[in-house]
C-alpha cells in the first residue's frame, strides 16, 4: 500500500486530480465568501424572536381594543355587574354571568375527566401489562387527536339526545353535555400527564412496600400517588386550562344564554362562546360589542395563562424532590 | 525557527534519532481549566512529524483533554479557559488570526466511539472534500477509493458504497472514520483511544493501519492501554493529574522510567 | 412475645388481596371506558355520515339542499390554508428550533424565550383569532383571505413545531457534531449538512403531527369571519375561502337532521385526512427510528 499526498498512483485508471486535497481546499476557500457563517445566526435569532412577538401581539392587541372598550364601560361594571346583555340599547356588560356558565362547564369536565384520567393513569402506570398499555396508548393518543369541531357535532347530535331520555327537563343547549364533553376531550391530558408523575416516582419506593407484603392497591395509593401528587395536580390544572379555553364543543352544544346561578341543564354561554357569537354575527367594526369580546378574550387570557403557569410552578417544584 | 532554539530542550530530554525531522507541535507552558478545575498544568511538549506519539495516563489524567486542546475541539465544552501557546508548524493556534477551521482542516482526528454519519460509505468519505468545496464527482471518487484504501477497508466496501455506515461493524466503522479523516489529507492525526470500543480483532487491524499510516502522517495517540502504547508508538508521554510525568523514547519509558511514578503505573501499581 | 400475629395477618391477607383485584378491573374499567367512548363516536359518525358519502359530496359547492351539497370548496379551502401554514411554520418553527438548540447561549434571555414559547402553546386558539383579527385581517388588511386565516394558523402551532423540532435536533449525538467540526466544517455546514438530514424523520414526524392539528382548527377561523358558506373557489392567497372544520360547522349549526348527516360526512372526510397525516408521521418515525 502506499500513499503519497497528491499523487494518485493506482495504476490502471487516469486521473483527474492533479493537486493535493489540501491545496484544492486552499484553493477553494480562497475563492468562497463564507457569508452565511455571520448572516445564519441572525436569521435563526429573528425567527426565534417571532415566538416572543407573538406574545407581545397577542398582549397588545388585547389590551389596546379592551382599553376602547372601556371607553365605553366601566371596569366596574364589568368586573361586578351580574348582568351580560350587550344586544339591548344600553348593553349591559357584567361578565360574571359568562364567568359563571365557563365555570360550570369547566367543572363538570373536571368531574369527568379527573376519575377516569386518574384511574387510567394508574392502570396504566401500576397494573397494566405491555400488551396493554400498547392498545391504549394510541387510544388516548387518538381521543387527544380528534379536533373540538366533531366533539361538539357529538355532543349536540349524540349526548345531548343520550341525556335529554334521562333528565327529560334538559334542553337542547345546556351545560351538562358539553361539560362530559369536554371532560372527554381532556382525559388524555391528565392521563398521560399523571401516569409521566408516577412512572417517574422511583422503583425502590415501590419495592420497599412491595417487600413488606402490601398489596400493589396499597403501595399504588398510600406510597407512589402521594409521591406524585405534584405531578398531578399539575396534570389537572392544566387541564382545568384547556376547558375554560375551549370554544367550539361549547359553542355548539352550550347555547348563547349568558346567566348566572348553578343550573346546569338550560341554555349557557361561555366566555369563549360568547366571542365566537360575536365574531359570527354583523357587529360593526368600533362598535362596543366588538370591542367587548376584546374584554372578554383578555379575561380568557388572564385565566390561561395563571393555570398554566400555576402548573407549570407545581411541576417544577416536584423535579426537585427527587 | 527562532522558537525551535527557545525550547529548552534539556528539560526533556529528548534522545533525537533523526536529525531532520521537525516538530510540528510545540507547547509552551499550556494550561487549562475547567471552570475552576485546573485540567492542565504547564505542559511543555515537542511532538515530531511522521512519528507516532502515545499518550498515556490513568482515567482524569488530562490526556484526551490535553489532545483535543491540539485541535482546539476542547473549546466545545462551556468554560474552558487557557493559558500558554501551542504552536503548530510554527504557529500560534490561539492566535487571533487563525482561523479553527484551517487547524482542524490540517489536524484530523479519530475519536473513542466511532462516529460515522448516518449516510453512505461514500457520503461519509466525500464529507471532507465536500465542505471544503470540492464536488468535481471524478476527484471525489477517486478521493473516496484512495481513502478507504489508505484506511485498509477498501476492499471490504467497495462494493457497497451507496449502503448507510452503520450496516458496518464497530471496527470496520473506526476504520471508516480513519479513512474520513485521511480523505483531506491531514499533515496530522489525533486519535483520542481510537480501539477502546473495539474487540481484539478489530484492536489488532486498527493498530496494523496506524503503524501503516506512520509513513505519511504524523501521529498523536491517546491510549488507556499501556501494551498498546508499547507496540505501535516511537515516544510516549505519561501524564498524572493533569502534568507530564515523564515524555521520552517508549522502549525507554516502559524498561527505564526515570520516574518513580512513571514505573508505579507501567507495573500497574495504580491506573 | 411476638409482637406480630403471622396468623393474624394471613388471615386479613383474603380481603385486602380482593380490594387489590377489585380496584385493578375498576381501574381497567375506567381505562377500557376511553375506548368505547372513541368506537361509539366512531361508530355514530360512520353510520350517521356513509350514506352521504360519495363522489358527488366530494365535488359539489354547499347548497341549501342536501342531497345536493358537498365539501368541494372547503377542501379546497383547507388546502389552500396548507400552502400558507406549511411553508411559514416548517421555516419559522425549524429555525428558531435551530437557534435554541445550536446558537443560543444559555442566558436570561434563551431562557425567556423557551418560556414564552411553553406558555404560547397554552394560549387557547380563540385568543389566535383575536390576535389574527386585528392584526392580518384589519392592521395589514389582509381581508378575511387564505393568507390572513395561513398566518393565525401558523402563529397558532409554530410553538408546538418549534418545541418537536428542539427535540428532534436534540437527539442528534453530539458526536456527529463533532466529527464535522474535526474535519475544519463551519458551525453552520454542520448544521446544514449532519444536524439537520440526522433530525429530519423526527422535524417531519413532530410537524405533521402539529398540522394535523391546524386542519381541524376551527375558533380561530370563526373568529377571523372567515365565510361558513362560499360558493366560489380561491384563485390566490389573497382570496375568501372556507375550510373544512367551517363547512361542517355550518352543517352542524343547523337543526336539520339531513344537514347533521352531511355534517357527519364532513367529519369522515376530515378525520380521513387526520388520519393518513397521522399514518405518513408514524411511518417515517418507524422507518428511521434507532438508525444510529
Amino acid at each position: 500500500m502506499l500513499w503519497m499526498k497528491g499523487v494518485f498512483n493506482m495504476s490502471s485508471q487516469k486521473y483527474a486530480a492533479t493537486l493535493s486535497v489540501q491545496e484544492m481546499i486552499a484553493k477553494k476557500k480562497r475563492q468562497r465568501k463564507n457569508w452565511s457563517e455571520k448572516i445564519m445566526p441572525v436569521i435563526l435569532q429573528l425567527t426565534a424572536i417571532i415566538s416572543v412577538l407573538t406574545t407581545l401581539g397577542i398582549l397588545f392587541t388585547l389590551l389596546v381594543e379592551t382599553f376602547a372598550f372601556f371607553k365605553d364601560v366601566s371596569l366596574k361594571e364589568f368586573i361586578t355587574g351580574n348582568t351580560w346583555y350587550p344586544f339591548s340599547e344600553p348593553g349591559q356588560y357584567g361578565i360574571m354571568p359568562l364567568i359563571s356558565g365557563t365555570l360550570r362547564i369547566t367543572g363538570i369536565a373536571i368531574l369527568v375527566a379527573v376519575p377516569i384520567g386518574l384511574a387510567a393513569a394508574i392502570y396504566l402506570s401500576e397494573f397494566a401489562s405491555d400488551k396493554v398499555r400498547r392498545v391504549i396508548k394510541p387510544v388516548l393518543e387518538v381521543l387527544a387527536g380528534i379536533p373540538t369541531i366533531v366533539y361538539g357535532f357529538f355532543a349536540l347530535t349524540f349526548v345531548t339526545p343520550i341525556l335529554q331520555k334521562i333528565i327529560p327537563s334538559l334542553e337542547i343547549f345546556n351545560a351538562l353535555s358539553p361539560g362530559i364533553v369536554i371532560g372527554i376531550m381532556i382525559i388524555p391530558t391528565i392521563a398521560s400527564l399523571s401516569e409521566d408523575a408516577l412512572g417517574s416516582v422511583p422503583i425502590a419506593i415501590r419495592e420497599g412496600g412491595l417487600a413488606l407484603g402490601a398489596t400493589k392497591l396499597e403501595v399504588t395509593l398510600k406510597v407512589v400517588l402521594p409521591a406524585a401528587v405534584s405531578g398531578i395536580v399539575a396534570s389537572i390544572v392544566l387541564g382545568i386550562s384547556r376547558a375554560i379555553g375551549e370554544t367550539m364543543i361549547v359553542s355548539i352544544a352550550g347555547g348563547s344564554t349568558p346567566n348566572l346561578g348553578l343550573d346546569i341543564t338550560g341554555s349557557v354561554q361561555t366566555m369563549t362562546a360568547y366571542i365566537v357569537q360575536v365574531a359570527q354575527g354583523d357587529a360593526g367594526y368600533g362598535t362596543t360589542i366588538y370591542y367587548s369580546i376584546y374584554a372578554v378574550g383578555f379575561a380568557l387570557f388572564i385565566f390561561t395563562l395563571i393555570m398554566n403557569l400555576l402548573a407549570q410552578w407545581i411541576s417544577n417544584r416536584v423535579k426537585e424532590d427527587y | 525557527m527562532a522558537i525551535l532554539v527557545e525550547m529548552r530542550k534539556e528539560e526533556l530530554m529528548i534522545e533525537q534519532p533523526e536529525v531532520n525531522k521537525e516538530e510540528v507541535y510545540q507547547t509552551k507552558d499550556l494550561n487549562l481549566w475547567y471552570g475552576d478545575n485546573h485540567a492542565l498544568k504547564h505542559i511543555n511538549l515537542d511532538i515530531f512529524e511522521n512519528e507516532i506519539t502515545a499518550i498515556i495516563g490513568p482515567s482524569g489524567c488530562g490526556k484526551s483533554t490535553f489532545i483535543k486542546t491540539l485541535n482546539r475541539m476542547v473549546e466545545l465544552v462551556p468554560a474552558v479557559k487557557t493559558s500558554g501557546e501551542i504552536y503548530y508548524r510554527g504557529r500560534n493556534i490561539f492566535d487571533k488570526n487563525y482561523e479553527v477551521e484551517e487547524l482542524r482542516t490540517r489536524v484530523g482526528m479519530v475519536f473513542q466511539k466511532p462516529n460515522p454519519f448516518p449516510k453512505s460509505i461514500y457520503d461519509n468519505i466525500a464529507y471532507g472534500p465536500r465542505i471544503h468545496g470540492i464536488k468535481d464527482k471524478k476527484i471525489l471518487d477517486e478521493i473516496v477509493e484512495k481513502s478507504l484504501r489508505g484506511a485498509a477497508i477498501w476492499d471490504e466496501v467497495k462494493d457497497r458504497l451507496k449502503e448507510n455506515a452503520y450496516g458496518l461493524s464497530g471496527g470496520q466503522q473506526q476504520r471508516l472514520c480513519i479513512a474520513r479523516c485521511l480523505a483531506i489529507e491531514p499533515d496530522v492525526i489525533l486519535m483520542d483511544e481510537p480501539t477502546s470500543a473495539l474487540d481484539p480483532i478489530s484492536t489488532l487491524k486498527v493498530e496494523e493501519l496506524i503503524q501503516e499510516l506512520r509513513k505519511n502522517f504524523s501521529i498523536i495517540i491517546v491510549t488507556h492501554n499501556m501494551q498498546q502504547a508499547a507496540r505501535i508508538s516511537y515516544k510516549t508521554a505519561f501524564f498524572l493529574n493533569g502534568e507530564v510525568i515523564e515524555y521520552d523514547q517508549t522502549n525507554k519509558i516502559f524498561s527505564t522510567p526515570s520516574d518513580k511514578r512513571t514505573e508505579d503505573y507501567i507495573t500497574g501499581r495504580f491506573g | 412475645m411476638k409482637l406480630i400475629d403471622q396468623e393474624q395477618v394471613i388471615r386479613r391477607m383474603k380481603p385486602r388481596l380482593f380490594r387489590n383485584t377489585f380496584f385493578k378491573y375498576l381501574f381497567l374499567l375506567a381505562t377500557g371506558l376511553c375506548l368505547i367512548v372513541l368506537a361509539v363516536l366512531f361508530g355514530r359518525i360512520f353510520i350517521q355520515g356513509l350514506p352521504y358519502l360519495d363522489w358527488q359530496f366530494m365535488n359539489s359547492l354547499p347548497s341549501r339542499k342536501p342531497e345536493e351539497a358537498g365539501i368541494y370548496t372547503a377542501l379546497n379551502g383547507t388546502i389552500w390554508l396548507m400552502v400558507v401554514v406549511v411553508p411559514v411554520t416548517m421555516i419559522l418553527g425549524v429555525g428558531a428550533a435551530i437557534y435554541l438548540e445550536e446558537y443560543a447561549k444559555k442566558n436570561r434571555f434563551t431562557t425567556f424565550i423557551q418560556v414564552n414559547i411553553s406558555n404560547l402553546a397554552g394560549v387557547p386558539s380563540v385568543v389566535y383569532g383575536l390576535l389574527g383579527l386585528t392584526l392580518f385581517v384589519r392592521t395589514f388588511a389582509f381581508g378575511k383571505s387564505v393568507l390572513a386565516a395561513g398566518l393565525t394558523m401558523s402563529l397558532l402551532v409554530l410553538p408546538v413545531i418549534i418545541v418537536s423540532a428542539q427535540e428532534a435536533i436534540r437527539a442528534v449525538p453530539s458526536s456527529f457534531r463533532e466529527a464535522s467540526y474535526a474535519m475544519g466544517a463551519t458551525k453552520w455546514t454542520t448544521i446544514l449538512r449532519v444536524v439537520l438530514p440526522a433530525s429530519l424523520p423526527g422535524i417531519l414526524t413532530g410537524s405533521i403531527l402539529a398540522l394535523s392539528r391546524a386542519i381541524g382548527e376551527t375558533a380561530p377561523l370563526v373568529v377571523l369571519g372567515i365565510p361558513l358558506f362560499l360558493a366560489f373557489l380561491p384563485n390566490s392567497v389573497f382570496d375568501e375561502f372556507t375550510a373544512l372544520p367551517m363547512q361542517i360547522y355550518n352543517w352542524t349549526s343547523r337543526p336539520q337532521d339531513e344537514f347533521h348527516a352531511l355534517a357527519a360526512a364532513g367529519i369522515i372526510v376530515l378525520l380521513a385526512l387526520l388520519i393518513v397525516m397521522n399514518s405518513v408521521a408514524i411511518m417515517i418515525r418507524n422507518k428511521f427510528s434507532k438508525r444510529y
